[in-house]
């Protein structure tokens, strides 16, 4: 029996620090960062990659389409 | 682990992205404005839809007055509120494009009420997005004629009254009215179930106006953290405890299947 598996890239250049998406997210993978990019907003970063199962909660909320979501089955 | 991590990130693995069509650049909009969100929505649409070449949007005054620097579409700039006598004219003269306004409430339910209501009855085969956040964002959060009772704004500090200001106008209601219009709807984007609902919601508001079937209005009830001096994240709490009771979403009016 396999699992998702998920990953995601953020665009943190334009990630703007609304932090919707860490509410949206059901696995607490990611959370806001404490540095700033270069328009000054804070961004989020993965704080557990293990945990993502590759829903794209985080993606669909994103109202600026900072993140990219992967998913595959891997096989125990 | 880490090995395992890049080999979940390959295209054949991708699951989501922005649309094509949204441009790189850095949108202006506040961070976590429900614009961005209904701009996505857009773009996903007309490339399901396989529009891109035939698509013109009409671009309001307001905060999306750059929705043109952030769709790959074609874009017409609409002077105050007359956005959607702009789009009929675009759509008269070419009756093969995907012809849809987007408007926000200052913009359509205040200065453009006119444009926006015979435009409707008259059953141009448009769509009008309305950006529902019962505020004036771009001008600092003065109120709006969707301001709700009570709302505090930069022109009503002690909270809008009825007695003084008048009431909440509801234009999808009054829409759902006209005899023009084929389907009127309103929606949200404040979590991944509503925003699936507003994509359903947008795809069949565009293809009812390249069927011909009448005018649509898809309002979209939405934040605007700035004006209401919230966090996005409370911005959408405050959405759901105050805007859904007076503006309830769902749909008023689908002719679309006869």
């Amino acid at each position: 029996m396999g699992r998702m598996k998920g990953a995601i890239v953020v665009d943190t250049a334009r990630c703007k620090g609304c932090a919707l998406c860490v509410q949206a997210c059901p696995k607490a993978v990611i959370a806001m960062g404490k540095r700033v990019n270069v328009s000054g907003y804070p961004y989020v970063e993965v704080i557990c990659a293990d945990e993502c199962i590759g829903c794209a909660s985080c993606g669909i909320v994103c109202p600026d389409g900072c993140i990219t979501v992967y998913r595959k089955r891997i096989d125990d | 682990m880490n090995a395992e991590f890049n080999g979940i990130i390959s295209p054949e693995n991708l699951v989501y992205k922005k649309p094509e069509l949204m441009n790189e650049v850095p949108m202006h909009y506040c961070p976590g404005c429900s614009h961005g969100v209904v701009h996505k929505l857009i773009g996903e649409v007309i490339e399901e839809m396989e529009m891109e070449e035939k698509t013109v949007g009409v671009s309001p005054v307001g905060c999306a007055v750059f929705a043109y620097r952030y769709l790959d579409i074609d874009w017409q700039e609409a002077a105050h509120g007359r956005a959607p006598a702009v789009a009929t004219g675009i759509k008269r003269l070419w009756p093969d494009r995907l012809v849809f306004t987007y408007q926000g409430d200052g913009d359509l339910a205040c200065i453009g009420t006119a444009e926006t209501i015979h435009a409707l009855n008259r059953g141009e085969n448009i769509v009008i997005i309305f950006i529902n956040n019962a505020i004036y964002g771009m001008t600092g959060g003065q109120m709006a004629p969707t301001t709700l009772l009570g709302q505090k704004t930069a022109t009503c500090p002690y909270g809008r009254d009825a007695e003084l200001h008048g009431y909440p106008i509801k234009i999808t209601e009054i829409a759902a009215q006209l005899e023009g219009t084929c389907y009127v709807t309103r929606q949200s984007v404040e979590s991944v179930a509503s925003i699936r609902s507003a994509k359903r919601a947008i795809r069949k508001a565009f293809e009812a106006s390249m069927a011909g079937k009448g005018s649509s209005l898809v309002e979209i009830v939405s934040t605007c953290s700035s004006g209401w001096k919230l966090s996005p994240v409370k911005a959408n709490e405050w959405m759901k405890n105050n805007m859904f009771p007076f503006y309830p979403k769902g749909d008023l009016k689908d002719k679309t299947s006869e």
